[in-house]
């Protein structure tokens, strides 16, 4: 660990920037009355009066300059260089559950590769009637499906295993997103190969592969695969972006990321695993005792407030506060989702946006009158399989501490008088 | 499903064409290449390819992987995952080492130059004799260590059931601290400085 011992912790910053922001105008609770009249409105303003820019201006848009702050991050110490390295969502930020491609967070093993269409190709081979290549303009004209998954990374919140480290929830829980995806089942692609001769499908895997040098290949059993398994080309309604597998990529709803193959160049049909780096020396989870699970592929249901938080501290004083985060499960949909305010000793169940969707981000929120004293949040997911999210602690229990991925644990954020927030483990 | 029809998109590929990009290596052999490749051979090319990151010992430089070293770790609390001492299947080390390695320049190893380097890799683990040659045929009797340390994910045994008891809503425990403080360690990246 190569920590920079200069650097200032991003709580305080984030917080001295929006308290200036909110004009330092906390007047406690109760409406506020205004001394003077606001010369915002009383006078007129030059966006009241003047022209505003040309529809022509801007073919393609960015977030306004004001929202520069919601970016991607990176943390330098987390890995060796940066091409074989992760990124991270500003999901403290961010509302709703839909995450913005510009800003969804990137795990490469070999970089983010330049692939056109017109050179992209996808072989079918192995235990099937007859191995195919289909191009880009082939996936297109094959039946289509829509569907809202999220993918997240075995590792988020990986580093908190020991212990509180990073502060903020983009760090500790941001190698996450949540977009709809358009293309095609591996079902239908894997009937046009045809499956008469595979034999009995109960015991055959997919091995798949991308065109990256990492190729980053994974085994997937077969009844996954004929299951809800989608060869995407298009995210949140456009083209996926070149870092997130431009032209095709796979979307293996409810299981970690690393499945969701970018750049998907193979899928071979086999009578077993490949076993390959991805899926022994990685994302593989050591246990107390030295051994290590494999193939834990699903992500468990798990939540986090996003606000308050490290990165998004309350500025304006006592009086209305909303609690907002993001609830998901790789088993299903979200039924119901739990806050606390004092660290665990007391819950109540908070309001999702939406129904729970099935693998995909869930938005809850909690109105709250906030009387200006410390509060420990946390927040407490549960599926419809009756899975209710564990704490640190309790997940510690089974696993040690070095297991490394999958870490959906109960996160708590202490809230200080003056509004700040700071990533905490509690008794 | 034999039910399922065919639409008539792609066409067949072609022996030459999954020849070039079936290359994955099994635990059991399959898929590996005839070749073979010398303990003495694989240290001058590791040293030529591969040491500038992982060492002339495979010990690893700076922040880039280990490759060797870190016997009986798996238990301590910070365990040392090798090749050695983690992996379970040698074939992983082929497969991984002739499609994605080096780093930056994959896919530029040949078969038997692949059988060298992994042959030094054994050596540099001490499960190989320095006269070892890797080849084909022998490739299944190097015995892994960790061969045995892996079990199938046991999540539905172990875990579903005792966290899938409804929960405590009210009075949960009689008092709570704060025991670790994340600004204490200071190693989250000021975001401050990166959007200015």
């Amino acid at each position: 660990m190569t920590a920079d011992n200069e650097k200032k912790g991003a709580s305080r910053r984030a917080f001295l920037k929006g308290a200036v922001a909110a004009g330092g105008a906390v007047a406690g609770a109760g409406m506020a009355r205004a001394a003077e009249p606001d010369p915002l409105i009383t006078e007129v303003q030059e966006w009241a009066s003047g022209l505003g820019e040309g529809v022509d201006a801007t073919p393609y848009g960015m977030p306004i300059q004001y929202e520069s702050d919601v970016i991607r991050r990176n943390v330098e110490w987390l890995t060796a260089d940066t091409i074989s390295s992760i990124n991270f969502t500003p999901i403290h930020a961010l509302d709703g559950t839909i995450t913005p491609q510009g800003c969804a967070f990137e795990r490469h093993h070999s970089g983010a590769i330049e692939l056109k269409k017109e050179d992209y190709r996808l072989m079918i081979n192995g235990l099937v009637d007859k191995p195919m290549i289909f191009t880009y303009a082939d996936l297109e004209r094959f039946p289509r499906e829509n569907h809202v998954y999220f993918c997240e990374c075995a590792a988020n919140t990986g580093m908190e295993w020991a212990g509180a480290q990073l502060n903020g929830a983009q760090f500790t829980h941001g190698m996450i997103h949540n977009m709809e995806y358009s293309g095609v089942s591996l079902r239908t692609l894997l009937t046009e190969a045809g499956m008469e001769t595979t034999g009995d499908l109960s015991d055959k895997w997919v091995y798949v592969e991308g065109a990256d040098a990492s190729s980053n290949g994974r085994s997937i059993p077969m009844d996954k695969a004929l299951d809800d398994v989608l060869v995407a080309f298009k995210a949140n309604g456009e083209a996926l972006r070149k870092e997130h597998g431009y032209p095709v990529r796979l979307v293996v709803p409810g299981w970690e990321g690393n499945m969701w193959v970018k750049w998907l160049r193979r899928i071979e049909v086999m009578d077993g695993p490949v076993e390959s780096r991805e899926e022994t020396s990685k994302y593989t989870d050591t246990l107390e005792d030295g051994t290590s699970r494999k193939w834990t592929w699903v992500m468990d249901a798990k939540s986090v407030v996003t606000s308050p938080s490290p990165q998004s501290p309350i500025t304006h004083g006592p009086g209305p506060l909303v609690i907002t985060g993001l609830a998901w499960s790789g088993q299903g949909k979200i039924t119901r989702v739990d806050v606390s305010t004092d660290g665990g000793m007391n819950w109540q169940q908070a309001r999702l946006a939406m129904e729970g969707q099935t693998k995909a981000l869930t938005r809850f929120y909690l109105e709250i009158d906030w009387d200006g004293s410390e509060m420990l949040l946390q927040s407490r997911a549960h599926d419809e399989t009756g899975y209710v999210q564990p704490t640190k602690d309790a997940l510690r229990e089974v696993r040690g501490e070095n297991s490394i991925y999958h870490n959906n644990c109960i996160q708590t954020w202490w809230v200080k008088e003056n509004g700040e927030a700071e990533n905490v483990e509690v008794s | 499903a034999a039910d399922a029809k065919r639409i008539g998109l792609g066409r067949e590929a072609l022996p030459e064409e999954i020849a070039a990009w079936d290359v994955d290596v099994r635990p059991d052999g399959s898929g590996l290449p005839e070749g073979s490749g010398s303990v003495m051979d694989g240290e001058e090319l590791f040293v030529d390819y591969c040491a500038v990151c992982h060492g002339d010992f495979a010990e690893g430089v700076d922040n880039w992987p280990s490759l060797a070293g870190g016997d009986d770790t798996l238990a301590d609390e910070d365990p040392v995952k090798t090749v050695g001492s983690y992996w379970p299947y040698l074939s992983t080390a082929w497969d991984y080492v002739h499609r994605s390695m080096p780093f930056g320049a994959a896919q530029t190893l040949s078969a038997d130059e692949t059988y060298a380097i992994v042959a030094y890799i054994l050596y540099s683990n001490y499960l190989v004799d320095d006269d070892f040659v890797l080849t084909k045929d022998n490739f299944l009797e190097v015995e892994m260590p960790n061969a045995d340390g892996f079990i199938v994910d046991d999540r539905p045994e172990t875990e579903y059931g005792r966290f899938s008891e409804e929960p405590c809503m009210e009075n949960c425990k009689d008092s709570v601290e704060i025991t670790m403080h994340a600004t204490i360690l200071d190693v989250t990246p000021d975001e401050q400085a990166e959007a200015d």
